[in-house]
């Protein structure tokens, strides 16, 4: 009785849950039994050479790449085949791309109202008043009437992250966010990340920017060849890293 | 005596555009039906759906693959020894239904190409803000790939309005079969097949028109 009690408060603060997930794309191993909890509120930084599977972690999470084995949660909902239930776990989680992915046939405003007005069936005016204050909210409000082929790097990137928050999603999930930017357009996107972890939306980032992991992350995760090495909170990541790889790429990417 | 007679030419002129709505009729009715069934077969193809998808792989090779004008005296004489309900059809719904069966096997094509050339990213960013694949075809992909197909699809309409001509083989008196009569009456054919000549080009021109003004709007969002 009183553990079933405890269960069911632990699951209520649970977002995320991965018990043993794999995936091949045909012969080649992605991911290797990911066992991977992240409760609610929670900021995580995940990290990892190139091909090590970090972006298909996070893209398995709103089922934009297929898992073959293994269970996920998302909030109190397993994953399954069913496409009902991928659009209702979709709905709930909110994804920032590399390349930012802006509908370049809409203005700013349209991109950030047409999933409010299609898919949550928001009344227009409603959605583009709501829009408006996600834009304020990223400082961009200003070109809310211009197409993202006018706008910047940061700014297509800072509308992208609006469109995410206008669905209210659950759990935000970031795909190199910044890989993709000048460097002097870095800044303006992670400022926008850092707020959003101070208000205390979950979020799961594939990032390079260790100074981002330092200031905003719960934990850091370093994965290599599909398996997650290491994790542990930023300060015990950075300064007594566990095991060699991890060592050698915090050496290749601090180390210059 | 060989020099242009270009009274008659101009007498000319309101005898044949009596015959210009027809024609036009006919060029509308084609487009329109041939690209909402074009679209249909590109879907089919983009989405290779089971059994579907052969029969219109099929579809799209006979009518690419054999003359227009054979298919239409197919549809207006072949058809109705076949099919005895078909003996009421007319020249004019003969026509229509050959253009639109032979162009949408063309722009069937092009719209299949313009679908699959939005890129997979777009997908990617709609299905993440939970849009379902039919809204995500409907708002996102669709009206992407309009634009790069309008200019194809719109060769085609040219080509339609000028293929309309055919439809004097079946004893419909469109422009063509207009300029025909009048020439066989006046024996003046170079005059009369000169002037119909400009009315086609005229009526293309104007489309041509309207085509660089759509263009510029569909490319309105993508100006810097």
């Amino acid at each position: 009785m009183n553990e079933q009690a405890t269960t069911a408060a632990s699951n209520t603060s649970r977002m995320i849950e991965m018990r043993g997930l794999n995936k091949w794309y045909g012969d080649f191993h992605v991911l290797r039994d990911i066992y991977l909890e992240v409760e609610r509120g929670e900021r995580i930084v995940i990290c990892g050479p190139s091909g090590s599977g970090k972006s298909t972690l996070i893209r398995c999470i709103n089922h934009l790449e297929e898992f073959q084995k293994g269970d996920l949660t998302v909030g109190r909902l397993p994953m399954t085949r069913d496409i009902k239930r991928i659009e209702q776990i979709r709905r709930q989680v909110g994804m920032v791309f590399q390349h930012f992915n802006l509908f370049p046939h809409l203005t700013v405003l349209e991109n950030c109202c047409i999933s409010p007005i299609w898919v949550q069936k928001k009344p227009r005016q409603e959605a583009e008043a709501q829009a408006m204050q996600y834009l304020e909210r990223v400082q961009i409000a200003e070109q809310a009437l211009k197409y993202p082929g006018q706008l910047s790097g940061g700014q297509q990137q800072r509308v992208a992250i609006a469109r995410s928050l206008c669905m209210h999603p659950d759990v935000m999930l970031f795909d190199e966010p910044t890989s993709a930017l000048d460097p002097e357009m870095i800044k303006e996107v992670l400022d926008v990340m850092v707020e959003l972890a101070h208000e205390g939306m979950t979020m799961l980032c594939v990032t390079h920017e260790m100074g981002f992991a330092k200031t905003v992350a719960d934990r850091v995760i370093f994965m290599d060849q599909g398996q997650i090495i290491e994790e542990n909170a930023p300060d015990r990541f950075f300064s007594d890293p566990q095991s060699e790889r991890t060592q050698l790429f915090l050496s290749q990417i601090l180390g210059h | 005596m060989s020099v242009l007679n270009v009274d008659y030419m101009m007498g000319l002129v309101p005898i044949l555009l009596r015959y210009l709505p027809l024609t036009l009729a006919m060029a509308v009715a084609g487009m329109v039906l041939a690209l909402v069934l074009a679209c249909g077969l590109a879907v089919i193809r983009v989405l290779r759906i089971p059994g579907l998808n052969g029969a219109t792989l099929l579809f799209i090779s006979f009518f690419r693959g054999t003359p227009l004008l054979v298919q239409l005296f197919l549809f207006y004489y072949g058809l109705p020894q076949l099919l005895a309900f078909l003996t009421q059809i007319g020249g004019i719904t003969a026509t229509i239904m050959g253009l639109t069966l032979h162009f949408s096997a063309y722009m069937a094509e092009s719209i299949r190409a313009a679908i699959v050339g939005v890129d997979r990213s777009q997908t990617e960013a709609a299905l993440s803000i939970g849009m379902t694949n039919g809204q995500l075809m409907r708002r996102i992909v669709l009206p992407q790939a309009t634009r790069v197909a309008v200019p194809t699809l719109m060769n085609y309409f040219i080509d339609m309005i000028k293929a309309t001509s055919l439809a004097f083989t079946l004893g419909v008196t469109e422009l063509m079969g207009a300029t025909q009569k009048e020439a066989s009456g006046s024996f003046l054919y170079f005059e009369a097949f000169i002037t119909v000549a400009i009315i086609y080009w005229l009526i293309v021109e104007g489309l041509a028109w309207f085509q660089r003004r759509l263009e510029t709007r569909l490319n309105e969002a993508y100006r810097r």
